[in-house]
């Protein structure tokens, strides 16, 4: 067991530096910071002076380096766009995509698990087809469309709903969270939703497509000839026997929704590190670029990981076998 | 605890807002400003948010011309000493008092080597305080501008930077952060209150001003939101009061809203396209751009009313100079714009042996307003008149590098003259010649005496009738050899809702909300 967590850690730890690398190489092609930072009145002297002194002339390696020996200490240097330490940058951003993921996620599961089950067990009806066919909608409508038509109806025609911004926020410790407020709330709901709808059908279709597994199964057939209540037997005896997957998924699914918020918070103007990672690229803000990645791929890194420990745990043949 | 104290605070600020809402303008802006200190770095459209709530030595009025603000008035001593007599009784935002130490102090502050708004005052020497309410700058020789770069070198308070170890500019390369990147202490129309970067900033009114306001608002909310179709969308539900950057292509939507008002604008920003005059062109070929008389078959291949018509939707206008209207040394005898007349470029391109000539064009999609649009027409008029343009489109980032290297064989170019409103900014930084402190973006590398005597005489010309002229004489060179083709200014367009009576909306694009009313 001992050797099988080395071994993966080990793991984790090269895909990290992998990604760090990238993350370097592509920086190389992005542009040029400086002539971002002065203005129609710089002398060619001054930009250079500013040039060196970022150690923007110093070899790649040598930049990433002292990129991956001051990244391992948690320090990421300061952001060039809004000359503030880039950790705090991110720390001040991160509840607002947390908060955001989590509702989404709480929603995806909440309207996508029973709407699963229903289409499993009355398939073949117009109502359960017509479901079939939206989730189709919601999978292939592009995330910024959905945005922008929920602002549309929600804000501009029934104006019921704010078409921006997190609301009034309410600080606990580090911590910043619109969930105690008025404000906050009704702010959450359009982005949250948005965010959401993607994986609600995804979670439709995992639910349904396990669901007509398991409704074959013997003990389902069972239970029914023992004149078990219908509603008891496919929403806790059939169900219970689909959530594995469903769970392993969604947690696995916290990261991409992380990376999806990108979208999402632009459209909303959700003060999250999405929205921070959209303006450093405009900016070549590479500081804040750099650490995002880390952090978004260190998420990746450990949900996948924890997942893997997990299985491991319950499934003691994988440690030999995989490991 | 802590729960409980923020639960408080956040009663209080609401109750507060909910109170003063009739005067409380919300201002939902394009961007985010990048820092609460003024020096961060030269931005301008921080630069004038932060002119809210710090004051200059002078500033501009509603007609554009520099105005008393912190020093009442001013005279040359000699050559290159300047003496100011300062405002009495100004008192920044924490209670201290407006005195020739912070003048002194900021002036060091924003001069300093590590300092990123260095370039804004480029003349700067040294400044000394002769009484507590009299300073003497010197300037590295005669130089004219001195007042328009002052407008924007806002003064800090020398004792609350001293407090907060902010005698020097914030440096991102040497990872520290800086105070007044958090916080603000100046003596301008407004305190900020709060700031959260990338959502809201909070500015509340200041009661006492030294100058009697002309606004009546007590709070403001600027709150960037970067994507245009969210911000039209807060500008019809009514959750903004107003924006300084509406999309053109949402204007007669806007317009027909009855809610909202929109003022539109020519700004000071010219765009035009340049060329390069090294030897050969980036895929090898002899550069026959050198040749005046190319550069004439480009401008006559081009027809900028259609460009005018279709890509900018009537909205720009057209120019025939390099400067805009409201530049100080623009001549109107120079702004016809060229004319559109293929068969004069279809012979001049005969007689080059030009035909099928190939080039490359550079030009960004992120910067100016349509550019990709612009430079997409442009090319397929200039392979009608029997050339053969090859486009390049990217982001600014990586496109600005080919530029400034003097790759690029076209490229477009926009410039306002910002932040000095004088020609002599294009002049010096554009025409002139490469040099230690001219031409920086000279991109293409040309040369031309004539032009460059006359700016560097223009630099030490204190009378300004007579150093206006000799810009407009440089600028006529230009034209004359058409070192750069003109094409039009951009539009500007600001929204506001019908609870804005009056805004004051002037060429340079800036947001003046110390003159902005509210309807009661």
């Amino acid at each position: 067991m001992i050797v099988f967590l080395v071994k993966r850690l080990a793991n984790a730890a090269l895909v990290m530096l992998a990604v760090a690398l990238m993350a370097f190489l592509i920086f190389r092609f992005v542009g040029d910071p400086v002539q971002l930072m002065v203005n129609e009145q710089t002398t060619q002297a001054e930009k250079d002076a500013l040039r060196e002194g970022l150690g923007l002339n110093d070899p790649v390696a040598v930049q990433f380096l002292r990129f991956v020996g001051n990244a391992v200490q948690g320090d990421f240097g300061v952001s060039y766009r809004n000359q503030q330490e880039v950790m705090s940058l991110i720390a001040e951003r991160l509840p607002a995509t947390i908060e955001l993921v989590l509702l989404a996620t709480i929603i995806s599961l909440v309207v996508g698990v029973p709407l699963g089950v229903i289409t499993a067990i009355h398939r073949g009806t117009w109502y359960s087809e017509g479901l079939q066919f939206l989730s189709i909608i919601g999978v292939s409508l592009p995330s910024f469309v959905i945005g922008i038509l929920l602002i549309l109806v929600f804000s501009v025609m029934l104006n019921v709903s704010p078409a921006f911004g997190r609301g009034e926020v309410v600080s606990i410790g580090w911590w910043t969270t619109g969930l105690l407020t008025p404000s906050g709330r009704a702010a959450l709901i359009l982005p949250s939703v948005a965010l959401s709808l993607y994986q609600i059908t995804l979670v439709m279709r995992l639910v349904r497509a396990e669901m007509m597994e398991v409704l074959r199964s013997d003990f389902i057939k069972f239970a029914r000839a023992r004149g078990v209540p219908r509603w008891r037997v496919y929403y806790v005896h059939a169900l219970r026997n689909c959530l594995m997957p469903v769970v392993t998924m969604t947690a696995m699914n916290i990261g991409s929704l992380i990376a999806f918020a990108l979208i999402t918070e632009t459209v909303f103007q959700w003060p999250g590190m999405g929205m921070l990672f959209i303006q450093a690229v405009t900016f070549v803000d590479i500081p804040v670029m750099a650490a995002y990645l880390c952090i978004v791929s260190f998420i990746f890194v450990a949900l996948n990981t924890l997942v893997d420990i997990t299985y491991a745990l319950i499934d003691p043949r994988l440690r030999t076998a995989r490991g | 605890m802590t729960i409980k104290a923020s639960l408080l605070t956040c009663a209080a600020i609401a109750c507060l807002a909910g109170g003063a809402s009739a005067e409380t303008l919300r201002w939902g802006a394009a961007r985010d400003i990048n820092s609460l200190d003024p020096y961060s770095y030269g931005s301008t459209f921080t630069i004038s948010f932060l002119n809210h709530v710090y004051e200059g030595l002078v500033r501009y009025n509603d007609k554009l011309e520099i105005e008393p603000a912190l020093a009442t008035e001013w005279e040359v001593l000699e050559g290159n000493v300047w003496r100011f007599k300062l405002r009495e009784g100004v008192k920044f935002h924490d209670g201290a008092e407006f005195t020739a130490d912070d003048v002194v102090a900021s002036l060091t502050r924003v001069s300093h080597p590590d300092s990123p708004l260095r370039g804004n005052l480029p003349a700067y020497v040294s400044s000394v305080k002769v009484d507590d309410y009299t300073v003497d700058i010197t300037v590295n020789g005669t130089y004219p501008l001195l007042l328009n770069d002052l407008t924007n070198i806002h003064m800090f308070d020398a004792g609350w930077l001293t407090e907060h170890k902010a005698e020097v500019p914030t440096d991102v390369a040497k990872k520290v952060e800086g105070y007044p990147t958090f916080n603000a202490n100046g003596t301008g129309p407004f305190i900020v209150e709060s700031r959260v970067p990338d959502s809201k900033t909070v500015l509340v009114v200041n009661e006492g001003w030294w100058d009697t306001p002309k606004h009546n608002l007590t709070r403001i909310e600027f709150t960037p939101i970067a994507s245009d179709a969210t911000r039209v969308a807060a500008l019809l539900s009514g959750e903004i009061d107003f924006t300084e950057k509406a999309p053109i292509q949402d204007l007669p939507r806007l317009a027909e809203t009855p809610t909202v008002k929109v003022l539109e604008g020519s700004e000071l920003r010219t765009i035009m396209f340049g060329f390069t005059f090294a030897d050969t062109l980036s895929n090898g070929q002899p550069n026959l751009f050198k040749d005046k008389k190319m550069r004439e078959a480009v401008a006559a291949a081009i027809d900028l009313e259609l460009i005018q018509k279709k890509v900018m939707r009537g909205k720009s206008r057209l120019a025939g100079t390099v400067v805009a209207p409201a530049i100080p040394g623009y001549d109107a005898a120079l702004d016809t714009p060229t004319a559109y007349d293929p068969d004069k470029a279809a012979a001049l391109i005969k007689e080059m042996g030009a035909e099928g000539y190939e080039f490359e064009i550079v030009c960004a999609n992120d910067v100016w307003l349509n550019e990709e649009e612009i430079c997409n027409a442009m090319v397929s008029m200039l392979t009608r008149a029997g050339l053969k343009p090859i486009l390049s489109i990217g982001p600014n980032a990586v496109q600005q590098i080919k530029q400034t290297n003097g790759e690029a064989d076209m490229f477009s170019f926009g410039w306002a003259n910002e932040p000095m409103l004088d020609s002599y900014s294009i002049l010096l930084q554009v025409f002139h010649s490469k040099t230690d402190n001219a031409g920086v973006f000279n991109w293409g590398g040309w040369v031309y005496p004539d032009l460059d005597k006359l700016v560097d005489a223009a630099a030490t010309e204190l009378d300004r009738e007579k150093r206006l002229e000799m810009q407009a004489e440089a600028l006529k060179i230009v034209k004359d050899e058409l070192i750069m083709l003109p094409f039009h200014q951009q539009p500007m367009a600001w929204a506001t809702s019908d609870k804005v009576e009056a805004v004051v909306q002037l060429s340079d694009n800036k947001g003046r909300h110390w003159m902005t009313r509210m309807a009661e």
